[in-house]
């Protein structure tokens, strides 16, 4: 073997090898997750890396739990709410700040951007006292009102940016044939606005499915409660036990929806945070 | 009735003044093509007329309406685009459809009206495809039908061959030709080329800066323009231009001085002019014919293009006049050589200081 040949084998080993870490670095946690829900809480202290038999106690014990499965409803009804008011609100922003030309729209961009830089915890009791207003406390009303407020601005500069690569002539071949602008951004935009909108979607689904800090703060009920908070509010039979197994047993059952949804949509994914980059 | 009319019409962005006072009167069936360089305002005021742009002043008829404050779909006109705008995510038929269904046209309508469309256009075997899976003409065709199938009375094109290949081009330019022929609907062309203005036009419009320079049949543009600057965009290779100096005008005609060329007598009305003033004789390079050298009627050859039914002769003098010479391709001129130059007063045209044609006289009078 030439010294040419070992030093590109050395080479695709030695890539290998990094592939193996970055692997490894991000899906042990969430591995060591799964093992740990599949144990009996006998074995739970126990240090190993792979399971014999499944033990589904742990799971039955989340489920059987009837708060965590109103969780669970809750998270869903927030997190399709978001996505739903977010994308529409984002399309018809999006149009307006992407295709019609009026004073000031460089600077509604900017205000639009500054405001998804506040930390949450700034807005945290400003935002309490507009919920307790508006009658949304302890309701998934409240959570919606307010992810949407911190979701809409990626929405809206995302769909803004992919609006303005679609050609003027377009929309001019619409209006040509009589398009309303609602036609034209339905019938037109929007199925060529897919991808975009998949990203921004499904980014703000992750956003609200794992929001803590709002869910804790504007709910005070179980039967109200999201997902991030359940779990964290799972407690043992005393004070001083954390009840790992159905932890890691509900933090599975709430990932796994994400794992999914990410699978389905990661071609449209890549090809909405990278279009426009090259002319097609 | 698809006739149109501008009057005065204007155009500023802001503060820039895009089209300025122009007052045209199209025909109804008529085919008039806006030529004129890159940037001189011939998509704007196609824009205007489709009602893409609102008219910042003037007024804008159609028939014997004013349609300024129409939409595009009022107006009853079809526009085919530049880069032909099809809806990527729409099939032939759909995008032909589109506006029909819009305006809530009946199913069957709707059909009848497509298959006629595209049998007119040949395009009934593509109906089902999406526009990726065309060809560049075959998009032409479909953004040509996609206009068409609401059967508006006036069929807009903004540059519509300027992306296609150039045996293409001749063969959508004949199509679009028998086109309006058959439709007989009034269309207004715009393109920066003047082979495809000549060859379509009932009427070509010069546009420059955002003014007409001239208005006229494609005929009358070659062989009667109007300016210095009509002379020199119509017509390919372009008309030369000599420098030439006024001796004399009478009733009858002018005689001019031409460096090289020596004293020249042409049917010119020129005794506005004051002699000595100096003035631009144009001839194109058909009617420029080479003989023998004489005296200091001495042109060097530089550069003989063959183009297989024609020659063109690249020409220089001792003064650096460059002039192009058309002859036929049997020539037996060739690089190096010196001839002199002979032109014909009845195919020469002058041009005042201010770049404006002489009025000819007697019976060449226009
Ligand atoms: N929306 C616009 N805003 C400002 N200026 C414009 C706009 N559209 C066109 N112009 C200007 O008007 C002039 C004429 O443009 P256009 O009609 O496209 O020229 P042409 O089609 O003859 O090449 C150009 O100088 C262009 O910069
Ligand atoms: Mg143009």
């Amino acid at each position: 073997m030439s010294a040419r040949a070992i030093k590109g084998a050395l080479l695709t080993l030695g890539f290998w090898l990094m592939v193996i870490v970055l692997v490894v670095y991000a899906v042990f946690p969430f591995y060591y997750a799964v093992i740990t829900s599949f144990k009996p809480s006998s074995e739970l202290f126990e240090v190993g890396y792979w399971i014999d038999h499944l033990d589904f106690s742990n799971y039955t014990a989340v489920l059987t739990q009837g708060s965590f499965l109103a969780s669970i409803r809750n998270s869903i009804i927030v997190a399709v709410s978001v996505v739903a008011i977010a994308l529409l609100l984002g399309l018809t922003a999006s149009y307006a700040l992407g295709r019609v030309r009026f004073r000031g729209r460089t600077r509604v961009m900017m205000l639009v951007l500054g405001v998804s830089m506040f930390p949450q915890v700034a807005v945290l009791s400003g935002l309490f006292e507009v919920i307790r207003t508006l009658n949304l406390y302890n309701s998934p009303g409240g959570l919606i009102l307010s992810y949407t407020i911190f979701t809409l601005p990626f929405t809206v500069w995302v769909l803004t940016t992919f609006m303005r690569q679609l050609p003027d002539e377009l929309e001019e071949a619409a209006i040509m044939d009589g398009a309303s602008p609602w036609i034209t951004l339905t019938k037109v935009f929007m199925p060529l606005m897919w991808p975009a909108m998949a990203t921004t979607g499904l980014l703000a689904f992750i956003a609200a499915w794992n929001e803590f800090l709002f869910a804790l703060t504007f709910t005070l009920t179980d039967s109200e409660r999201t997902v991030p908070v359940a779990i964290a509010l799972i407690s043992g039979g005393s004070q001083y036990e954390l009840p790992w197994g159905p932890i890691m047993a509900a933090s599975v059952i709430v990932t796994v929806p994400l794992v999914i949804l990410v699978l389905i949509f990661q071609r449209r994914i890549v090809s909405g945070l990278t279009a426009g980059a090259v002319k097609g | 009735m698809a006739s149109v009319q501008l009057d005065h019409v204007s155009k500023r962005f802001g503060s820039t003044h895009v089209i300025n006072g122009v007052s045209l009167s199209i025909e109804d069936g008529e085919f008039v093509v806006f030529v004129g360089p890159s940037g001189c305002g011939k998509s704007t005021l196609l824009r205007l007329i489709a009602g893409l742009e609102s008219i910042t002043d003037g007024d804008l008829m159609i028939g014997d309406q004013r349609v300024n404050n129409l939409t595009p779909q009022e107006r009853g006109v079809g526009m085919v685009f530049q880069s032909y705008a099809l809806y990527p995510h729409m099939s032939v038929y759909d995008n032909m459809a589109f506006g029909l269904k819009l305006e809530k046209a009946g199913k069957e309508t709707v059909a009848e009206r497509i298959n006629e469309t595209a049998r007119i256009l040949q395009l009934e075997p593509l109906l089902e495809r999406k526009p990726k899976a065309l060809s560049g003409g075959q998009r032409q065709r479909v953004a040509m039908g996609r206009a068409m199938a609401r059967e508006p009375g006036i069929l807009l094109f903004d540059e519509p061959l300027s992306n296609l290949d150039a045996s293409l081009r001749v063969q959508m330019r004949n199509e679009i030709a028998r086109l309006h022929g058959r439709l007989g609907s009034t269309m207004i062309y715009v393109t920066h080329d003047q082979v495809e203005a000549m060859t379509l036009a009932d009427k070509i419009v010069v546009l420059r800066a955002g003014h007409i320079e001239q208005v006229g049949s494609p005929r009358t543009l070659y062989e009667r323009p109007a300016s210095k600057f009509v002379a020199g965009f119509i017509g390919s290779p372009a008309m030369n231009f000599m420098a030439a100096t006024l001796v004399d005008a009478t009733d009858t005609g002018c005689r001019v001085n031409v460096p090289g060329l020596g004293d020249i007598d042409l049917p010119f009305q020129a005794r506005d002019v004051a002699r000595g003033a100096s003035l631009s004789l144009g001839i194109r390079p058909e009617h420029l014919q080479p003989g023998d050298p004489e005296g200091d009627n001495r042109f060097d050859v530089v550069n003989v293009e063959y183009l297989g039914n024609e020659c063109c002769i690249y020409l220089d003098n001792a003064t650096d006049t460059f002039l192009t010479s058309r002859v036929e391709a049997a020539t037996p001129i060739t690089r190096g050589d010196t001839v002199s130059l002979h032109l014909d007063p009845q195919h020469v045209h002058l041009f005042d200081s201010d770049e404006r044609a002489l009025a000819r006289t007697g019976a060449d009078r226009q």
